[in-house]
């Protein structure tokens, strides 16, 4: 069964569409990796998906039922951590989750448990008596999880969740959405590190305010044409400029100190005399082809 | 030295948001500023702008002790870049020159070359607001530089941008240093670290290492294998296998370990073992990410 069904989903602010036709599904108890620059639509389809704005046309199915119609009796059994989740900065982190556990009208005897649990799954013993606002931000963000799981949801919406978080408590925080999921709670997640998605069940591209692709990760790489291969170099940037127009050369970026060329067939040899390795693509390799191919399509 | 800090300070009330911060940035630098948001950049940033004052510590640019008495030589592009979104892109242009004090002759001529260099001369008259989320980026650095800086200090220039206009800015960047501008960048993303001549690493207020991409590398005093499966977690897998840290770097894992042929022979033994079949298993040269990670996990 499906978690969610977004149908045509679409959402105007005066003239400007903010999200564009939107279809998509997730199967209950799998991960959906919702990504796409600042912008594109994703805070928007989740708020939408949340019963929190109305869609101007199309329709959301949540959990079996119609969003727009039976909101209130949907809305118990999702979660939504939002980009802005507030905290009490003046409460501490016990005090918070009790505040939330209160919200969420949960009866004391189930509150605690509920709250130990919580304190356990998002690392936060030790903590309890810290203020909000003496957390870094890592630890603020797993407290913000912890507040929106507390009433257990089926269905839980992150929004930019590891934004402000640094490279140890990121991968942190992705090891939590996996046991959550392992443990049965769909997850939608949104981020623009696309390298985060990499482990998600299936992924959704997001550009201008359309669903530009969507599919598990190895059905996206397969939509790269040719094949993948990285040349390391000093100067990575000089090297993209001689190599970019080369013929046999379908697409190349830079990526940090490596050079990933996309390789048509017939020219493999080349690419490997220069000192190319055969790679499996990154997600962030097949969104730099979707979005120059999206713009260069819209151009013409 | 066109940046020189010593040991800068700075605390919002009883938050420390940089403790003791020294670095130098020497002309024809691209110098990068890596670490998450929360980490204390943008606040480095504002002090080297001089919108801050350090409370703490000593800083000279451009030889001024006042960075806004160098004014006329110092390009800034927060990252709140407040264009006027009901004015087209030449308006703009046109206002941030006169602000600058430039003479409307040479405000016409400079306006044109850099909308030429920023490629935003197509779209001179259509409105800020209309305008994407990397051109606005690309907008707001065009006016950075109406008054021909010879040092750039950029705040994120790249924070939620698309991949494809993250690459665009970066060339931009890389264009402006080859005609003599010296660059100061922040940014959350790793691979744009590597691409700066040097790096700094601030993670919660401290500057943790400060140096080329390469030499932070080298410096790395473990070694990485980079492992391909069909798992979400290894780590739960590779108990009792000598190896220090399992960290997921997009569709792979690194393995931080001491002895890599005995830490490899182990963890083929232990995915064996558990049943998950290997796709690749290889050393790797440490990345800039791996000796980040490794820093900023041993900050208690």
């Amino acid at each position: 069964m499906n978690a969610v069904v977004a149908r045509d989903l679409t959402r105007r602010f005066g003239s400007f569409t903010a999200v564009d036709h939107v279809c998509f599904s997730i199967p209950q108890g799998s991960v959906y990796g919702f990504l796409g620059p600042n912008g594109s639509g994703k805070t928007t389809t989740i708020r939408m998906l949340t019963g929190i704005l109305e869609p101007t046309a199309g329709s959301a199915v949540i959990l079996g039922l119609d969003i727009a119609g039976d909101r209130d009796a949907v809305k118990s059994r999702l979660g939504y951590m939002s980009q802005r989740f507030s905290l009490y900065d003046d409460l501490t982190v016990s005090e918070n989750l009790e505040f939330y556990a209160g919200m969420f009208s949960l009866p004391r005897s189930v509150a605690r448990g509920r709250i130990e649990e919580v304190v356990g799954m998002a690392g936060l013993s030790g903590r309890t008596r810290d203020l909000a606002g003496s957390l870094s931000g890592g630890i603020r963000q797993r407290l913000a999880l912890g507040c929106a799981i507390l009433h257990r949801p089926e269905l839980l919406f992150l929004d930019e969740p590891t934004s402000g978080v640094d490279p140890v408590s990121r991968r942190r925080f992705w090891d939590i959405i996996y046991e959550l999921a392992a443990g049965g709670t769909t997850i939608m997640v949104t981020t623009h590190f696309m390298d985060e998605a990499e482990h998600c069940d299936a992924i959704g591209f997001m550009f201008d305010g359309r669903l530009i692709a969507s599919g598990t990760p190895r059905e996206l790489k397969e939509l790269l044409p040719g094949s993948s291969w990285e040349l390391l170099s000093d100067h990575p940037m000089d090297l993209l400029e001689k190599l970019e127009r080369r013929p046999g050369i379908v697409d190349a970026s830079v990526h940090g100190r490596a050079l990933h060329l996309q390789v048509e067939s017939g020219w493999e040899d080349e690419v490997a005399s220069m000192g190319a390795n055969r790679i499996v693509p990154s997600l962030e390799d097949v969104f730099v082809h979707l979005v120059r191919k999206h713009r260069k399509e819209r151009n013409s | 030295m066109l940046i020189e800090a010593e040991s800068l300070s700075f605390s919002f009330g009883n938050r420390r948001v940089l403790r003791e911060v020294s670095l130098g940035v020497r002309e024809g630098e691209i110098f990068g500023l890596v670490g998450p948001d929360g980490a204390g950049k943008t606040t480095l940033v504002r002090i080297l702008a001089g919108v801050l004052r350090p409370e703490q510590g000593r800083l000279s640019v451009l030889g001024s002790g006042a960075p806004e008495k160098v004014r006329g030589r110092l390009g800034t592009v927060p990252q709140a870049f407040t264009l006027y979104g009901d004015l087209t892109v030449w308006e703009n242009i046109r206002l941030f020159g006169a602000l600058y004090g430039a003479a409307p002759g040479e405000v016409e001529e400079r306006g044109r070359e850099i909308l030429t260099f920023t490629n935003l001369l197509a779209f001179s008259d259509r409105l800020a607001d209309a305008l994407s989320g990397g051109m606005k980026r690309k907008l707001a650095l065009a006016a950075g530089l109406m008054h021909s800086p010879s040092l750039l200090i950029l705040d994120e220039p790249t924070t939620g941008v698309d991949p494809v206009s993250r690459r665009e800015i970066w060339r931009l960047l890389y264009d402006l240093n080859r005609r003599g501008i010296t660059i100061f960048v922040t940014t959350p993303y790793m691979d744009e670290a590597e691409l700066c001549t040097r790096t700094g690493f601030l993670h919660e207020g401290r500057l943790l290492a400060c140096d080329s991409p390469k030499a932070i590398c080298r410096a790395f005093p473990r070694h990485v294998l980079e492992v391909r499966a069909q798992a979400r977690n290894l780590r739960p897998l590779l108990a009792g296998v000598p190896v220090r840290e399992v960290n997921a770097f997009g569709s792979a894992f690194h393995l931080v370990v001491d002895d890599p042929v005995e830490a490899r022979r182990q963890v083929e033994q232990a995915l064996d073992r558990a049943g998950v079949s290997v796709l690749s298993l290889r050393e790797i040269p440490p990345s800039l990410e791996d000796a980040f990670v490794e820093m900023a996990r041993e900050v208690p």
